[in-house]
């Protein structure tokens, strides 16, 4: 019997009625027939257009700001520059995803007050009766500027020399400096490691600054109304963190502004920070009218929250019989214009998924002139993976062990502590590690080159905690069977149906019969935006919780009704009846038809803010082509394995990791801001910020791993991220296999792939 | 933001008044694809628009086989490449047509607006270069006929006169043992702007080239026709060494910049592995044709 390959493969352990199924779309009628409303969609009555005035300076005083000839241009109804914005109070701070960070510094990154500190930063912005007045406009503004000396590597603005970006920047180890933070994670005794090692690697890399590179350009429509309430209509991925940081940003309570979160066009991270939104806010608070701002791609790039390039060097040792024993990190992440780098969550994944007894993780979070850096998928673990996953498969070739098989042997397990203090609960690290051995693809010969180059075989493996937090959910019932569905988190992957499904699965009801919402935020309660990949987690989890509740009022009902004793009654698979009595049954749609006469309506809620998050590991092989004259490498086969604890909606659990594959291939190939020695972009278009487009890309093969986390309901771990750490490294080690050369920066560009293996010993 | 008039003219005559009328302050329109993305992007403060897509002479495609080649100067690349006589008597210019932009683009882009637009990367003049096209010009001052390789003058910037219009390129009929190839490099599989590119011709006989052309593109100014390159093959035969030696002189001649798109050594290596490679592929293709 032959047996056909499977490309997208599930490795269930359990089953469920819905969960785990693949229904329909609650959105897909709206998205695909251009229906859906996206923020620039969205066009109220008296709308006004503004455009902001961004810095051409990479690092700059300003002087002087001269709005007067713009606000004497012919349809030009209002400017506003950092003096308009209200001087944040002291230790007020808000988190976007990447930690509290202080309330100035995101107010100044909003809009500029003294300084510039990267190309792109906001000094002003008009508002104007149509989008080409604006844009004329804007450019009428005067700006003197005392231009300074830009800094845009970690390494360089950590040197004693280097120009400082924030004379109030201080921290006790390094006085006034751009180090805005030093941590270190240590375990074990590093020295004795290294002296147990019989084998030792060290190595030092570099990977440029990166962006989301979604779609959708950010927007925003604010309206101060004529009763002081502010509703601004929006792309975010966080609408209840907006709300909190608008609100502080205006000295204004919380309750006075309601954000309506629109449909969005990709996120990854890059879509929780404040960017234009307060200039916009502020614009209608001059003209009582709605203001709209659409940033151009241009504006995207430098305008907007890209993640780090960093700086990371390794050392790993390990023993000839394959233990490694000893590994040491030094994880200099550039934050950006404000503290505020993801070196973080770098420094808690890094060597995370290994059991290794010796650790020490030092990091530096480095302040340096381009955008502050924003959340991205996974926030600073891929750029620590593509260092310490290419000295782990440097280390597994010097002992003479197959690189997964070095991996098994080391992989951290349930009850393995990590560097940064956490043990690890139940994990499936083992069984992706396994699944990985054993899958076609690894057991399969190199794939041949397809234009004569040389071709290599690479795998990476990573670890990612993922994230808990608040959401809520309320649940009402309506008369035919079917129940509404309503929840404060953006849709960005599928989370509607994932969500319903959870709700539908307690019901005993299809996932069709659940209608779900994404509220605003005057409509439910407070819920943490979509990110970190928590949301079919926790807000999962809320609709479970309101389905419980909506189950038990059921029950409660139906006992009513029979005038029976509500112990008595269960609800299975959508029937109501009672244990002792046969007789007594009605199905969920029979009982929902009487409610309004029998009591009322019932509503449920769910409100959470879990813990038993559950950490994901992902494992990926990348077969690639190079061409040994130019340089271009080419991906041949790529296949992602990733525990999902379980996949809700497996085909939204395979569109992340393809998703995330083809972001990581991106960021390993191509994708960097290419800086002018003036500090500014010179790449700032999808023309020459070069994503993969479909023809440079093979079918990504999934597989989905199920090793249910025991703390959620359903045993559901986070997907949305941990399989965007191990692209990156995967290609380079697969790289390393065809041509012999390490490839100790990124992006892994034909010229730098060339260099490398003409420079080759 | 000022408004733009948008003409359409329907005769070359009428085009060039037009042109006299509002002298810089006017461009034609062929696809667009450039044209429209620079004046979205500031490059131009124009008062009119003069769409040349409706004129009969700009939207001429004839090919025989004793007459070679005339290609409107508006007519889109699908069409072009949609016409198996065409595609299979001028395969470097073929090259071209089909890797412009993507499918969409290729429905409106022209080659006429490729060479008209003069970047140093357009991928296109390599190719009408190497297959010793002309440009047919009218002006006020009437008719003139230009070979391609003296068309570009700096990045942007043609050697037409303010007023003048590319009606058309007229492109030689091959003769047996003619081939053609013009290949680019760039980081990913389409999308993207030439690091570099090599458009070649050779023409067989006996075993031996009777005359060869190189001509690259995005390592100099303007698009760069290295006449030694092809040159030193004459009367050679087609042999590894040769072709090299070929390649080599394509290297010397070019004269990059650094950019976000490759750096001066990265350009200079690309130019003779691309021109050796691209006359490889030639000599192939003039060996099929015998
Ligand atoms: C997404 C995208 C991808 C692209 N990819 C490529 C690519 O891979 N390779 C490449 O080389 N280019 C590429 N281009 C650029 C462009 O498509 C080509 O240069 C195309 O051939 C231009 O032709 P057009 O008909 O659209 O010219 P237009 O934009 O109409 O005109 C181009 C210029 O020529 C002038 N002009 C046009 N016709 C005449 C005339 N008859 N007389 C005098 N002047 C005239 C115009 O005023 C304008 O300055 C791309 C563009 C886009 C938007």
């Amino acid at each position: 019997m032959t047996t056909t390959y499977e490309p997208n493969k599930v490795l269930s352990n359990e089953e469920f009625k819905v969960v785990g199924t693949r229904p329909i779309r609650p959105d897909g009628a709206d998205k695909v027939t251009g229906r859906a409303q996206y923020g620039a969609d969205y066009n109220p009555a008296d709308l006004l257009y503004a455009k902001v005035l961004r810095s051409p300076h990479a690092h700059a005083r300003i002087k002087s700001i001269n709005v007067s000839k713009a606000e004497s241009l012919k349809g030009v109804l209002a400017v506003v520059t950092g003096a308009d914005t209200i001087a944040p109070k002291k230790g007020e701070s808000a988190d976007f995803g990447l930690g509290p960070q202080p309330m100035k510094y995101l107010r100044d990154n909003a809009i500029a007050t003294d300084k510039v500190l990267y190309q792109g930063h906001a000094v002003a912005a008009v508002a104007a009766q149509d989008v080409h007045t604006a844009e004329e406009a804007v450019n009428l503004i005067e700006v003197e500027y005392e231009v300074l000396e830009p800094v845009l590597t970690a390494p360089e603005a950590m040197a004693k020399t280097a120009p400082i970006l924030h004379p109030d920047l201080t921290t006790d180890e390094f006085g006034n400096s751009n180090v805005a933070d030093h941590f270190q994670h240590k375990m074990g005794d590093i020295d004795k490691g290294f002296a147990e090692a019989d084998v030792i690697v060290e190595r030092e890399f570099d990977t440029a600054t990166v962006h989301q590179g979604y779609i959708e350009p950010c927007n925003v429509t604010a309206l101060w109304n004529d009763d002081d309430r502010i509703h601004v209509w929006l792309s975010t991925q966080g609408p209840f963190q907006y709300r909190d940081a608008l609100a502080l940003a205006l000295d204004i309570p919380q309750s006075r502004v309601k954000v309506t979160p629109m449909e969005i066009g990709g996120g990854f991270g890059g879509k929780f920070p404040l960017y234009h939104e307060l200039a916009a806010v502020l614009l209608s608070r001059k003209t009582r009218r709605p203001v709209k701002i659409v940033m151009t791609r241009a504006e995207v790039f430098g305008g907007t929250g890209p993640t780090s390039g960093s700086n990371v060097k390794v050392k790993m040792g390990a023993t000839k019989d394959g233990r490694i024993v000893a590994a040491k990190t030094e994880l200099r992440f550039e934050a950006g214009a404000y503290p505020g780098s993801p070196v973080g969550a770098a420094g808690m994944t890094s060597f995370a998924a290994y059991d290794i007894p010796n650790v020490i993780v030092d990091g530096y979070d480095v302040v340096v002139n381009k955008p502050k850096a924003g959340a991205y998928r996974a926030p600073g673990a891929p750029n620590a993976a593509f260092g310490i996953e290419q000295v782990i498969d440097e280390l597994s070739k010097e002992i003479g062990v197959d690189p997964v098989e070095f991996r098994l042997q080391n992989c951290a397990k349930e009850g393995t502590r990590r560097a940064d203090g956490p043990i690890h609960p139940k994990v499936g690290g083992i069984e992706t590690l396994e699944a990985l051995r054993d899958h076609d693809h690894y057991q399969s010969p190199l794939t041949p080159a397809k234009n004569g180059g040389k071709v290599g075989r690479g795998v990476a493996f990573g670890f990612w905690f993922n994230a808990g937090l608040q959401s809520t959910a309320t649940i009402s019932v309506n008369g035919d069977g079917t129940v509404n569905l309503v929840e404060g988190s953006p849709d960005i992957g599928g989370s509607r149906a994932s969500i319903s499904m959870q709700a539908a699965e307690v019901l005993g009801i299809s996932a069709d019969e659940v209608k779900p919402k994404v509220a605003d935020t005057d409509s439910i309660g407070f819920s943490f935006g979509t990110g970190g990949s928590r949301t079919t987690f926790a807000t999962g989890w809320a609709a479970y919780e309101a389905a419980n509740d909506v189950k038990s009022q059921l029950i409660e009902r139906a006992a009513t009704i029979w005038g029976v004793d509500p112990n008595s009654v269960e609800m299975e698979e959508g029937v109501l009846r009672s244990k002792t009595d046969t007789e007594l049954s009605m199905t969920f749609k029979e009982l929902s038809a009487q409610l309004n006469d029998t009591g009322g309506p019932i509503i449920g809620r769910g409100s959470v803010n879990p813990a038993g998050v559950g950490g994901a590991f992902a494992a990926n092989i990348v077969d690639t082509e190079i061409d040994p004259e130019t340089g271009k490498v080419d991906i041949l086969r790529f296949t992602m394995v990733q525990d999902a604890g379980k996949a809700i909606h497996p085909s939204y659990v395979e569109g992340q990791m393809q998703g995330a594959s083809v972001q990581g291939i991106g960021w390993a190939l191509n994708e960097e801001y290419y800086y002018s020695e003036k500090g500014t972009i010179d790449n700032s278009s999808f023309l020459d910020y070069r994503m993969p487009t479909s023809l440079d890309l093979p079918m990504i093969d999934t597989v989905i791993v199920e090793v249910a986390n025991p703390g959620h309901p359903y045993g559901v771990r986070g997907v949305g991220e941990v399989s965007l750490i191990t692209p990156q490294a995967g290609i380079a080690n697969a790289i390393t296999d065809a041509v012999g050369v390490r490839l100790e920066s990124m992006p892994m560009k034909p010229s730098v792939v060339l260099d490398a293996i003409n420079n080759q010993g | 933001m000022n408004s733009i008039d948008y003409i359409r003219p329907t005769t070359v005559d009428e085009a060039v008044s037009l042109l006299a009328k509002y002298k810089e302050k006017a461009r034609v329109l062929a696809g667009g694809t450039d044209l429209i993305v620079q004046m979205r992007g500031g490059r131009y403060q124009l008062d009119a628009v003069i769409d040349g897509k409706h004129i009969e002479e700009l939207n001429q495609l004839t090919y025989s086989k004793e007459n070679g080649l005339v290609i409107g100067a508006a007519v889109p690349c699908h069409k072009i490449y949609g016409d198996e006589n065409i595609a299979s008597a001028y395969p470097g210019i073929m090259d071209s047509a089909t890797l412009i932009g993507g499918i969409q683009i290729q429905g409106r882009a022209s080659l006429g607006g490729n060479l008209m637009n003069a970047a140093p990367s357009a991928d296109a003049i390599p190719a009408l270069i190497a297959h010793n096209a002309v440009a047919n010009i009218v002006g006020a001052n009437g008719t003139r006929s230009v070979p391609v390789e003296d068309i570009c003058s700096g990045p942007g910037r043609t050697t037409l006169d303010t007023g003048e219009i590319l009606v058309s390129i007229s492109v030689p009929a091959p003769s047996k043992g003619f081939g053609a190839r013009y290949i680019r490099f760039i980081p990913r599989n389409e999308m993207d702007i030439a690091v570099a590119g090599a458009g070649v011709s050779v023409q067989l006989k006996n075993g031996k080239i009777e005359a060869a052309r190189v001509a690259l593109s995005s390592v100099a100014p303007t698009p760069l026709f290295v006449e030694n390159a092809g040159n030193s093959l004459v009367g050679k035969e087609p042999s590894d060494e040769n072709i090299q030696a070929a390649a080599n002189l394509a290297k010397e001649a070019a004269t990059p910049i650094t950019d976000m798109r490759g750096t001066v050594e990265f350009r200079k290596h690309l130019c003779e592995v691309l021109t050796r490679r691209a006359l490889h592929t030639a000599v192939e293709r003039a060996r099929e044709e015998n």
